[in-house]
């Protein structure tokens, strides 16, 4: 990975434009500063050598640039290595402060300042501080820091034209005391403050680049700038009262389970009605058979029909069952995409209100067991929308180990929408217990898996280590802008990805590939599930989408418990075809098949012990038998967790025998 | 003692953080060693939730059960 500083790695970028980065702590409003400043010509480009996008746009013949919020700049994680070279290469810092958390956010800024760029802090949500009853001296505060600050009500557009004009102002304001021997050293040597800061920081990557080693100065030079912040809001900040509004009582009823468990809840629900009703029912009852099947079709045959034969090979591959112009557009656009855009809205109110940390605080425990943290928690709900979706999410999970679980697990137990639409029609005709039968044994494959895996994968999964921010009343501009934009990158994502993907399974339709498959699966379906030989076809469509699989399920006569079965293993089967290219892309090819191969393994195998059990417990005795059934799923999890502990254990014996 | 024994109320001062990574971020919140902190909320065998001024940080279990306090 190449690192230019001249252009940041971004494309597009003037030369002679001087280059002006926003940068601030997360949710302190940078957003709303970035599109004022920028209005609508925006480019987002994804930084090199990651997937996190920045965006960039354009004030007069300058160029401003977006950054990652982060607490700090060094290399604890992607974000911070992206703020890190963007503002090393800035030619001059906007500093969003967010007024109720100087403590927090100044330490950014003094770090900013201590690279030495020319630096201006808006000191952001005044109105909230003063809310909270705190009183800042924002003469004093520019002077000790030594650089301009303009107060701002940002989502109120106060104070954003005063901004505006005296960007120019920024300087490089007072370093942190007793910094200056260390960075007098280094300064020649990398003719950059901001590089030697770095370096003495112990930052590698910046080391590297100039060929030294990375110093040993961090916890020196953070605890000077610690002790110099702490200093500078002794002398402006007066706090003169200190009521418990609203936001801070809710946001304790959200981190205690007796209260917290029923608020998620509530929220899961509003968002199944949302989602899983409204959307997935009416808007994509419009969108897919009114307007995409109804009329986007038979249009496309029409007109590509005049050109080719729609029963010729390219006639197939383009517009047949699983045609690139038409399976493919009508998926994506007219079933994906209402989906996708309800499941962001909703992550983007749970981001910005400030409950998503909140949920992860509370969840933290159930997730550790399964080798994830809080922050795991996302990427799973997510996948209920869309497990394509959720595996790119996945990235925001701290290590290798819990994004290689998270997307196992995404891949192998998680329905996504579309299928959790077929699913639930097929299981209001089993019964009650049935639907429990079904409901239970994923969900503990789901722990069992997760279990297995946190035991026999190396090392441990990261702690949780979270800012909760104070609850907001998210701003709906921004709620909207920020689903627009992430609906979009991921249908840009996705879209090659099912084209490929229908046309690959249109192939194999033409060559007779798929009769083939078939044919060999048949032992599988009848012997060992006890269903249908038809079975297998849904099988086979379950390789391209599992709702299809799903879908394909519904026009056969199929007893409760076959059902069930069916279902059962429909939901575990390999993941779309979307999300397999996806998990190809994001991960090894080997952990990729390996994925593939276990989804195939783990389906069948629960699919038919399941149907064995059931017949194996007397099969008529309806009720009964699922009783038994998942009684005896309890059982081997039980067993599976009990187990786990032990080799645990073990392992932490044989360890602690070693050291000693 | 340790994070994790900390209740709900009580305020205590941050002894001890090991883990280098930890402690330096918790320098960038304004929870270093040597600040006296409050305990917001404990998630019933799951993470710590501390106070300080206005800044609120979760940390799950394991990580409290590392980080040493003192009550005050």
């Amino acid at each position: 990975m190449g690192h230019c500083h001249g252009s940041v790695g971004l494309k597009n970028i003037p030369e002679g434009a001087r280059k002006i980065v926003l940068a601030g702590n997360p949710n302190t409003g940078k957003s709303v500063f970035f599109n004022f400043f920028t209005g609508m010509y925006v480019d987002v480009s994804n930084y090199p050598g990651t997937t996190l996008e920045i965006s960039y746009g354009h004030l007069g013949s300058d160029v401003i640039i977006d950054t990652p919020g982060v607490y700090g700049i060094s290399s604890f994680n992607d974000e911070e290595r992206i703020a890190r070279d963007i503002i090393l290469s800035a030619d001059l810092v906007i500093n969003i402060v967010d007024s109720v958390h100087l403590e927090r956010d100044l330490f950014l800024t003094q770090q900013v300042i201590d690279t030495g760029a020319p630096v201006i802090v808006a000191l952001n949500m005044l109105d909230e501080a003063e809310r909270q009853g705190l009183c800042i001296d924002i003469d004093l505060l520019s002077d000790l820091l030594g650089v301009p600050v303009v107060p701002t009500v940002a989502v109120q557009k106060k104070g954003l034209s005063e901004l505006k004009e005296i960007i120019f102002t920024a300087r490089s304001g007072r370093m942190t005391q007793g910094l200056e021997p260390h960075m007098d050293r280094l300064i020649n040597r990398v003719g950059s403050r901001g590089e030697a800061l770095l370096i003495l920081e112990g930052d590698p990557a910046v080391s590297e680049r100039h060929g030294l080693q990375p110093e040993s100065y961090r916890e020196e030079i953070y605890l000077k700038r610690r002790s110099q912040v702490n200093d500078i809001i002794k002398h402006v900040l007066k706090e003169t009262s200190r009521g418990a509004s609203f936001g801070n009582l809710l946001g304790r009823w959200m981190l205690k389970p007796v209260t917290g468990l029923p608020i998620l809840a509530l929220a899961l629900y509003a968002m199944y009605q949302v989602i899983g009703i409204f959307i997935a029912g009416t808007v994509v009852g419009i969108t897919e058979e009114t307007i995409m099947l109804g009329k986007y079709e038979p249009a496309v045959r029409g007109l590509v029909g005049r050109l080719i034969s729609e029963e010729s090979v390219p006639g197939i591959i383009l517009m047949g069952e699983f045609g690139v112009l038409t399976m493919t557009v009508t998926y994506v656009l007219g079933l994906l995409m209402p989906l996708v855009v309800g499941f962001y809205l909703f992550l983007s109110l749970f981001e910005d209100s400030g409950y998503l940390p909140r949920i992860a605080t509370l969840v933290d425990r159930l997730l550790t067991g399964i080798g994830l943290n809080g922050r795991g928690v996302i990427p799973l709900i997510l996948g209920f929308g869309c497990v394509t979706m959720a595996t790119i999410t996945t990235r925001l999970l701290a290590s290798d180990r819990e994004r290689r679980i998270a997307i196992l697990l995404l891949g192998l137990t998680i329905p996504c929408s579309a299928q959790i639409g077929v699913i639930t029609g097929m299981l209001a005709s089993v019964g009650g217990q049935n639907v429990a039968l079904y409901s239970l044994v994923i969900f503990m494959v789901l722990v069992i898996i997760g279990t297995v895996l946190n035991t026999l994968l190396p090392g441990k999964s990261s702690d949780l280590m979270i800012d909760l921010p104070p609850l907001r009343l998210p701003r709906l501009d921004n709620v909207l802008k920020k689903t627009g934009t992430k609906s979009y990158n991921f249908l840009k994502e996705a879209f090659p990805l099912f084209a490929l993907g229908a046309l690959i399974i249109s192939v194999f339709q033409v060559t007779g590939v798929l009769e083939f498959l078939q044919d060999l699966l048949a032992p599988f379906t009848v012997g060992w599930l006890k269903l249908p030989k038809e079975t297998s076809t849904a099988f086979i469509m379950g390789i391209v989408r599992r709702d299809f699989g799903a879908a394909g399920l519904t026009s056969l006569a199929l007893t409760p418990i076959q059902t069930v079965a069916a279902l059962i293993t429909i939901t575990l089967f390999v993941p779309c075809i979307a999300s397999i290219l996806i998990i190809f892309k994001e991960r090894s090819k080997t952990e990729a098949a390996l994925i593939w191969a276990t989804s195939w393994a783990v389906a069948f195998l629960v699919g038919g012990t399941v149907s064995q059990l059931y017949s194996a417990f007397g099969g008529d005795s309806q009720s009964m038998g699922s009783l038994l059934v998942i009684l005896t799923f309890i059982i081997i999890t039980a067993v599976t967790i009990f187990g786990c502990r032990l080799v645990s254990r073990g392992k932490a014996g044989i360890l602690s025998d070693r050291r000693v | 003692m340790t994070l994790d024994g900390v209740k709900r109320g009580q305020f205590f001062k941050i002894t001890s953080i090991p883990d280098n990574l930890v402690r330096a971020q918790a320098i960038r919140f304004g929870i270093a060693e040597g600040e006296v902190v409050e305990c917001e909320e404990v998630v019933p065998s799951g993470p710590i939730v501390i106070r300080k001024n206005k800044q609120l940080l979760a940390l799950g279990r394991r990580l409290a059960m590392q980080i040493a306090v003192t009550l005050t």
